[in-house]
This record gives C-alpha cells, structure tokens and sequence, in this order.
C-alpha cells in the first residue's frame, strides 16, 4: 500500500508544488493520476520511491518509510518508468538494456537470462535481443523502458505518461498489459493527460491542480463532472460528451467508454426499432 | 540579476577573464596560483554571484581532485600537483565569472561584433543556452538510473567512474538527437538564408569597460614580471610519494 499522509513539498529555492496532499493507494489497485501541466502530479510519484523525499508529511510504502531507504532500496518494490525512454536508455543491446537493473540488484545470472528472455517474448521485443535500443522505433523504445523496469518484477509499477507518442495500436496493447499485470495483483499507478485512454481503461481518478487533490473516485464520476474536468484543464471523454448531445434519449450522465456508450445505445435502438415495428402491424 | 559587472560590456569581460587565463597558465608556483584565484572573488562578489559561483566551484571538485590525483601517481611533486589543482581552479572560476555575468545575448553580440561569422556565433551562444537544459535532463537521467538500482556513489574508485557510463550515454544521445532536430528547426525557419545581417542593438564601451581592459592589460604585465624578475618563495611538501609509474 501507498500512503500519502499530510505531503506537501516544495524545490529548493522554488515555488510549493505540492500542498498537504493525502491519499492512499491499495496493493492491486489501478490508480490514473491526472491534472494540468504543473500540478505536481510527475513530483508526486517521484517521492514514491524515494527519488524526492517530502518537505513536510509522510510517505510510506507498505508501511516504510520512504525517508528511511534508498532510493535503490525503494525501487527493489516501487518500479518508475519515466516519461522519455531516450533518459534511460544506453546499453549496446536490448538484452542488456533489460539485465541492467537485475545486476544491480544483485539477481544470479540464471535469473536474469531467464526473466529477460520471458519479459522479451512478452513485450514482442525477442526479435530486437541483438538490436541497440537507439535504433529502435519511439514505441519500441518506449516498450523496451517498460520491459527494463518490469524485469525486476516490482510490486508497485508507475508510469510516467505512458502513451504519450503511442499509435492507437500500442495503446491497445498497453492497456491489455496493464490488465495482466493487474491480474497478477500489482499496484498501478499512471500520470496521464489522456483523457480517451483512461476513459477505455476506468482506473481510480486521482484530480490533481495546483498541487492540491480537487477530485478523488472512479473514472465514471469525475470524468463527468464538468466543473472538475474544466479546473484540472481537462476535457471530457468524446463519449461523454456525444451523450450530452442525446438528451432525448435520457442517457445516463456515467458513459464515457465506448463498449458502454454501445450497450446503452442497442438498447434504446431495439426499443425504438420495436415500437415502430409494432406501429406497422 | 543586475550589477556593474553585468553591465560591463562582454568584450571587456571576456578581454579580463583572458587575462585570468593567461596569468594562470604562465605560473607553476602554488602561492602566485593562489594569489591569482584570490584576484578573481572581488569581482564575483560585486556581481554578487557569490552562490551561484560556490556551485560551480563545488561542481569542479570532482575534477580537481582527479587533476590532483592523477598528479601525484604519475610522480609530479606533490607541491606542483597542489599548483595544477589550483590552476585548473584559478581558470575554471575566471570563465564562470564570465558565464555568470554574460548573458547569451550580449554573447552572441559581442562575437558578431568582433566579426565572428554568424554560424559559429550562433552556434556558440545556442550551446551555452542549452546548459540549464542539459542540466535538467542530466537531473532526469540522474533518477531514471536510481530508479533501476543504480547507486553513483557505490564501490571503489574505478566502479564509481563506470557508474557515469548509463549516465553519460543517455545524454549525449539525446544532445546529438536534440541538435539534429534543431538543426532541422532552424533550416525550415530559413536560418542563413540572409547573409548580411544587421541588429538593432548594438555594444558601445563606455569608461569603466576601457578602465577594465586597461586593469587587465596592467595584471598581465605585472605577471610578466613578477615571472621574469621576482623569485617567488616555493612551498616545499617533505612527503615522499611512492612512484607508481
């Protein structure tokens, strides 16, 4: 569990980016961490495994103190896989792109041919096992960042704007990884601005703006509420909205995927095709 | 950040820092070293740069210590070893209290001013733009690695200069990478497509710019001197070090 208890932080000499912020973040839960450029969203899951440590409050996972380990301590259970693949990215191949992490955290070099091997068949990335990471495509790069993080099988994974630079495609397949590894009980945590991909995925919303929590529910709830969604500088989902426009079908003000949006409309369409096929008889 | 050293013109800060440099390399001795490095806080305290320069200095450490080290194992004495320290100190410092005091754009005027071709200036003043942001991606390159379980500061000398290396890389790919789409950006805005190029502003030396060049001018001549006719004392270290080559 993620624990987050009165935090507020500031930079050295800077201006206060987070503000008594509290939450908690269950073992197995899927957790979207949204808001406006400068809300100190990327900030706060830095602190998660140590690389900031609060100003002032307390940030524990599983009941640890983040200020009493390392950061290389922290990141044995806390996974961050930053934003840019390019700021991590350096070896002569991918397989020791992916062994990196797991000799430095001292795993037997059994382990780690094993888990590289495993996580490259995973990831579709076998076929680069020889390429350099550098010549790789933005997607498969940012693939590769994935898999190196996810070699050392941490409990808690977060994602620094994943989808960023992602074709439809990819965000598929990312979203079906992300409903693996939730299946294997790990804590996901994303920081996103993409309204669509977390209206398709409907994690936990965390609204963050000014460095302060404005929202707090499950996706249905807030990507709804349009007084939350215009002061995080957010825009609602596309299906939210084309079922604003249909207020003659009463739809309910929930819908912001697609797969409801489609049940909700074959209902009213069988009701409607039924009344006018029972008009002409 | 505002004071009479910013207001300097950058020629005759650059004229001064040269004179630091050249003062710098002509010594071997430790005190005339020193004296030198000495010389140059009176300026930086009136552009009260005093932390920013504290920084820097801080930041140089690492590297001095190698000069010093590397010094000593290859059987310089230990006195001189200590003079190359604080040389590398003396110059380090003058060009940050150049750096610090010059903006990019009095920079890049100063060099088109003295007839630099506009390419190499702009080229010039464009990297030390790019320094703050170098910066930050190095910071993020710095916890991206931390975040896999890499600690900088682990293991014997040799492991710690290793530990740089997924450091190292990342930022030099993503300064080819950014150069590559800067070169591009500039090419498709027409960069060099005018060949003769005016400003609107212009630099004029004013009578505390022409006082600094003629400082400058009389530290240089009184180093030659003190070079050619003063017998300086030399500090004498009695520690024998083992040569190791």
């Amino acid at each position: 569990m993620i624990s987050v208890e009165n935090v507020t932080f500031h930079y050295p000499g800077g201006a206060q980016v987070l503000d008594e912020v509290n939450l908690q973040i269950k073992d197995g839960e899927f957790v979207a961490i949204m808001g406006e450029n400068g809300a100190g969203k990327t900030t706060l899951v830095k602190m998660f495994n140590g690389l900031l440590k609060p100003t002032e409050g307390k940030i524990s996972v599983d009941d640890v103190d983040t200020r009493e380990k390392s950061v290389a301590q922290l990141s044995r259970d806390v996974g961050l896989i930053f934003q840019n693949p390019d700021h991590q990215l350096f070896a002569e191949t991918v397989t020791e792109e992916l062994s990196f992490s797991l000799r430095n955290f001292g795993f037997k070099e059994d382990v780690v041919q094993r888990r590289v091997t495993s996580l490259m068949n995973t990831l579709d990335l076998d076929r680069y096992s020889n390429s350099s990471p550098f010549v790789l495509s933005g997607g498969e790069r940012k693939r590769v960042a994935l898999a190196a993080i996810l070699a050392w099988d941490p409990k808690h994974v977060i994602m620094d704007e994943p989808t960023i630079g992602q074709d439809y495609l990819q965000k598929d397949r990312l979203r079906n990884f992300i409903v693996q590894l939730l299946s294997q009980r790990k804590t996901i945590v994303i920081v996103t601005h993409d309204v669509e991909f977390v209206a398709e995925c409907k994690p936990r919303i965390v609204l963050l703006s000014h460095g302060r929590i404005i929202g707090d529910g499950t996706s249905a709830k807030v990507l709804t509420d349009p007084a939350l969604v215009e002061k995080a500088s957010l825009v609602m989902p596309q299906i939210s909205s084309l079922m604003g426009t249909l207020q003659d079908l009463t739809p309910p003000s929930d819908i912001i995927d697609a797969y409801s949006a489609r049940e909700f409309l074959s209902t009213k369409l069988k009701h409607v095709v039924g009344r006018k096929t029972s008009q002409g008889s | 950040m505002d004071s009479p050293i910013h207001r300097l013109d950058p020629r005759a800060k650059f004229i001064l820092t040269l004179g630091f440099f050249a003062a710098s390399l002509m010594f071997t001795n430790l005190y005339a070293l020193v004296i030198i490095f000495l010389a140059e806080i009176p300026g930086i305290l009136l552009a009260r740069t005093v932390s920013r320069w504290l920084r820097s200095m801080r930041g140089g450490l690492f590297l001095g210590f190698f000069i010093f080290v590397m010094n000593v194992i290859f059987g310089t004495p230990l006195a001189s070893s200590l003079a190359f320290t604080a040389r590398f100190f003396a110059i380090m410092s003058a060009f940050s209290f150049f750096f610090m005091t010059t903006s990019a754009d009095d920079l890049g005027l100063a060099l088109e001013q003295i007839h630099v071709p506009y390419s190499i200036s702009f080229t010039f003043t464009t990297a030390v733009r790019l320094v703050p942001t170098m910066a930050i991606d190095a910071q993020t390159v710095v916890d991206a690695q931390r975040s896999r379980g890499l600690e900088l500061d682990k293991g014997n000398f040799i492991k710690r200069i290793r530990n740089y290396i997924p450091i190292l890389i990342p930022l030099i790919i993503s300064a080819i990478r950014r150069s590559v789409e800067l070169a591009e950006a500039l090419e498709s805005r027409a960069f060099g497509a005018t060949e003769n190029r005016t400003a609107i502003v212009t630099l004029k030396m004013r009578p505390a710019d022409y006082l600094v060049i003629f400082a400058t001018f009389a530290g240089v001549a009184l180093a030659v001197y003190v070079y050619w006719f003063v017998k300086l004392p030399t500090l004498v270290i009695p520690i024998e070090i083992p040569r190791f080559f």
